[in-house]
């Protein structure tokens, strides 16, 4: 792709997605002026597609002065990862993909040690390894503070501990645009560019700007099963069924993407993200509710969140 | 509105940030749940965790506890508290809503100030069974403090006092009467219960008599809009974007105003000018970008610019300055001491600073000026602060995005202060003061009377000398120790080498101050009579000064009426072109806001004015 092509569409944005798109541009830029060593967390959804659509947006016409990191526990959908592959090819950005080698070797997985130990070792360790690995000092990922209770909570700019531990109580207070970015050596920050975004708003922007969605996120008929009132995608031949379970084809999409055992489908017939957009504006469930991750307890997020997960 | 939206509304809708503020269990949380569920921004899976937990940590017996939404943290849940800013988002046809949920406890107040940094309007709860508390009006002060100019009260546990409408109209009189003196734009209240959700986003039955708005409908239509775009325009460069060797551009947000392609700017500390020759966005070039867009401006010419400079238009400059007066709120655990460094951020600028003197703490709940010597964790303090570099020192309360900063302790890098610059200061920098054994407290001891400034401004021929000479020759026969300074007398020795262009003007003004200073120091009453036509120079003598020993008498009189008056043939002189830079004529002159006496001279003696000065004298216990 040529670098001068301009990206977005030239169609006007409603006046509340363009500040929310400013805003994000901002913090983007605000981590590369204002760290040594940063890096994007490109998960390959939705949230991370919006996320680097600001970031070509913000060093326009150069590229993202950093790479991406996908952290792969190598139980992603496999379209995920052939997203993966083209988007940073398509756009000529460095792509890092780690993997906890030692959590393979020692047989970790969500279907045979459960979703908790799965989601500590190949997820949480994870990235730390990677962050650490690189010397990475600033880290933007692509939460909302919509999507969960402890989230609302989160600030903008988020300082980790050098463990990259994060403490509830002690946060520092974030007033206006003036974002704290100094830290101690050994310490690290998450900074949240679509921290003000709604899931609502993250579709409405994919739809205004054209942003390419793995297709996952488009009603087709899919293998599936039905496990814990979701339906669970049987991607490849690693699913153990249960007793009885037997794949069925029906007309599913996602509303999140993770490893793909974790990730409830819910039905629909939105196969376009036009359909997408009317679904949820009727929509009577959070999008978290697919995610098999988070409902072990309430406060899951919060402990995940202390312990280093993004 | 439970219902979806026409595409054709979504497109229109606009963003409302606002804070909810009250004490603890007048139900903020409560209120937000309320608007989330009854706003159909609630979902169906978080309303049944809710469910689940109220019969574990809910305070409300079988009904969910709807506050459980939004306090997300365990400890949050297990104590019954907010202990942070909770961000929640909802939209209705008409507007989305970006609500910073605050707590109520008075040592998270930093967090409360963190809500309103950005908020456009407040929600302040009262609980209708104890009405206006202290903490009401800290948070209703902290919210006038950071810039929000419309207020909605809400009064709410309606339910409990019978919808009696004259315990909501007291509960309303008492805020207004407090909230009267924090220049609000608007303060609008509503009797509401957010329990049963009693004119919540549905009018009640319960109050057939509130004629005004139900909460979401008032917060779906009041204007608040800033007119930043109207404002001068500011761009921190955030960003300096070098691709490759034939792109150079300034990356940014605007902070206020407007900027088209082709229009000059200068980078305001150096004072370098260029023209804008594009405005780029990944969407194309924009013929022209305001306040709220984030752009990458190219320039006609190669002037030095980095990250933490700011543009501006030459003929809207702020002024640079290394020392300012600033409201500082101190939000750490280590209290803030007058002589310590800190690392501030003002834009995208770092540098170090420290507070000079604390002019006075603020006591939020009554208003009151106090006294300090330091600033402990949720304090206000008026301070004047040294910074390490000229900054654009743009009044908060003029230009909400350019007149904040941060401190930030150098040793933690916890965020300590949020200041919001009043106005610059100018001060000599690195001069140490000798100290002397006999000071001013012992020559007020021996004189008996206390020093001051009377400060006489208004144009030429409005009577400043006139009514000076009489209030000096009253005082002179109370036994007072008097001295006057004259403007005219002082040009024929101390400022002879000064002109009348403005930076003469300035300059005359800042040796006149010192030496009132130093006669003040000497412990007398100086009479100044000064044209001292720009207020930041009368506001610079004033700031010389300690508390109380200065006062501005504007001698007001129509330019009609001096001209008439011409008692010196200057205004003929000027009026033929004879004489340059005369004030009134081609100069201008910017009136007093809020000077301590206010002499209108049209048509009344010179005798009856100095008679009002000397009454306020005596009012004020300066005079006998």
């Amino acid at each position: 792709m040529s670098v001068m092509r301009p990206l977005g569409s030239s169609r006007r944005l409603p006046p509340h997605l363009a500040r929310l798109e400013s805003e994000g541009v901002s913090i983007i830029r605000e981590v590369a002026a204002a760290f040594r060593r940063p890096v994007m967390l490109y998960s390959i959804g939705k949230d991370s597609g919006v996320m680097l659509h600001l970031a070509m947006k913000a060093f326009f016409p150069g590229k993202p002065p950093f790479p991406l990191l996908h952290v792969d526990t190598t139980w992603k959908f496999r379209e995920m990862v052939a997203f993966r592959d083209e988007t940073a090819r398509r756009l000529g950005l460095e792509l890092i993909v780690h993997t906890n080698r030692d959590g393979l070797r020692r047989g970790v997985s969500p279907v045979s040690s459960g979703s908790a130990l799965h989601t500590q070792v190949m997820k949480t360790e994870a990235l730390k390894q990677a962050l650490d690995l690189h010397g990475f000092d600033a880290a933007l990922g692509g939460a909302r503070r919509d999507e969960e209770k402890s989230r609302a909570k989160e600030r903008i700019f988020s300082v980790r501990a050098a463990g990259h531990g994060w403490d509830p109580r002690d946060q520092r207070p974030e007033l206006w645009d003036l974002f704290n970015t100094r830290i101690k050596p050994g310490e690290s920050v998450r900074a949240f560019p679509l921290s003000n975004w709604t899931e609502r708003d993250v579709w409405d922007y994919v739809l205004a700007e054209g942003i390419p969605v793995v297709p996952l996120y488009l009603a087709e008929p899919r293998p599936v099963v039905r496990r814990s009132g979701a339906w669970i995608m049987v991607d490849d031949g690693r699913l153990p069924l249960e007793p009885g379970e037997r794949p069925e084809m029906r007309s599913v999409r996602f509303r999140t993407l993770g490893c793909y055992p974790l990730s409830g489908a819910v039905e629909s017939d939105a196969g376009t993200v036009e359909a997408v957009v009317a679904e949820m504006r009727a929509a009577r469930t959070s999008e978290r509710q697919g995610r098999l991750i988070d409902s072990d307890e309430d406060a899951s997020m919060e402990r995940k969140k202390r312990e280093g997960y993004f | 509105m439970t219902d979806a939206p026409p595409p054709a509304a979504e497109q229109r809708r606009g963003l409302l940030r606002f804070i909810t503020c009250g004490s603890v269990d007048d139900g903020k949380s409560t209120l937000i749940g309320r608007l989330l569920r009854d706003g159909g921004f609630a979902f169906e899976d978080q309303l049944r965790a809710v469910e689940r937990d109220s019969r574990r940590h809910g305070t409300t017996g079988e009904e969910p506890d709807l506050a459980l939404l939004l306090d997300g943290l365990e400890a949050e849940r297990q104590q019954g508290i907010t202990i942070d800013v909770a961000h929640r988002f909802f939209a209705t046809p008409r507007r989305s809503f970006i609500v910073a949920d605050t707590p109520g406890h008075e040592q998270y107040t930093r967090n409360m100030a963190t809500g309103a940094s950005t908020a456009s309007l407040a929600v302040v709860l009262l609980d209708a069974r104890k009405g206006v508390l202290a903490q009401t009006k800290r948070h209703t002060a902290i919210c006038s403090l950071l810039g929000v100019r419309d207020v909605l009260v809400a009064v709410n546990k309606m339910d409990l006092m019978g919808f009696d409408r004259a315990v909501f109209e007291r509960i309303a009189g008492d805020y207004a009467a407090f909230a009267g003196r924090l220049g609000f734009r608007s303060v609008v209240p509503v009797p509401i219960s957010a329990r049963f959700g009693d004119n919540v986003a549905a009018r009640s039955g319960n109050t057939p008599w509130h004629r005004g708005p139900t909460l979401l409908e008032h917060l779906e239509t009041v204007d608040v809009e800033g007119d930043t775009a109207g404002k001068p325009f500011r761009f921190p460069v955030q960003w300096v974007n070098r691709p490759g060797p034939d792109f150079r551009g300034f990356s940014g947000t605007v902070a206020s105003g407007r900027i088209a392609a082709g229009d000059r700017v200068v980078a305001a500390a150096s004072g370098k000018a260029a023209r804008v020759a594009r405005i780029v966005t990944a969407d194309g070039d924009l013929p022209a970008a305001e306040a709220g867009d984030a752009v990458t401006l190219t320039l006609d010419d190669e002037i030095d610019i980095s990250r933490g400079d700011v543009l501006v238009r030459p003929e809207a400059r702020p002024e640079m300055a290394d020392q300012f007066a600033a409201h500082l709120l101190w939000m750490d655990e280590e209290p803030m001491l007058p002589g310590r460094d800190y690392a501030m951020r003002i834009g995208h600028l770092w540098t170090r600073a420290s507070v000079t003197s604390i002019r006075h703490r603020l006591d939020v709940d009554t208003l009151e000026e106090l006294a300090a010597r330091r600033l402990g964790m949720n304090e206000i303090g008026f301070c004047n602060l040294s910074a390490g570099q000229r900054v654009p020192a743009d009044a908060y309360a003029a230009n909400r995005a350019t007149g904040a900063f941060i401190l930030v302790d150098r040793f933690t890098n916890r965020t300590a202060g949020a200041g919001m610059i009043a106005f610059p200061l100018r001060r000599a920098a690195n001069i140490h003061r000798e100290s002397f054994l006999v000071d001013k407290a012992a020559r007020a001891g021996l004189t008996g009377q206390r020093p001051l400034v009377l400060w006489f401004t208004g144009l030429s021929g409005s009577g400043k000398s006139t009514v000076a000479k009489l209030v000096e020759r009253a005082l002179h026969r109370d036994g007072r120790l008097t001295y006057s300074l004259d403007g005219d007398n002082l040009r024929h020795g101390l400022n002879k080498d000064l002109g009348f262009t403005d930076a003469d003007r300035v300059e005359n003004i800042r040796r006149a101050g010192e030496v009132a200073k130093l006669f003040a120091d000497a412990g007398l009453v100086v009479l100044c009579s000064f044209i001292s036509p720009f207020r930041a120079e009368r506001r610079a003598v004033r700031d010389l000064l300690d508390s109380g020993e200065f006062a501005e008498v504007f001698v007001d009189a129509p330019i009609a009426e001096c001209v008439r008056r011409d008692p010196k043939g200057l205004y003929a002189k000027a009026r033929a072109g004879k004489l340059a830079n005369f004030t009134g004529i081609d100069s201008p002159y910017e009136p007093p806001e809020a000077p301590e006496l206010h002499l209108r001279t049209e048509g009344r003696a010179p005798e009856e004015s100095a008679a009002e000065v000397l009454e306020w004298l005596r009012g004020s216990g300066l005079a006998p």
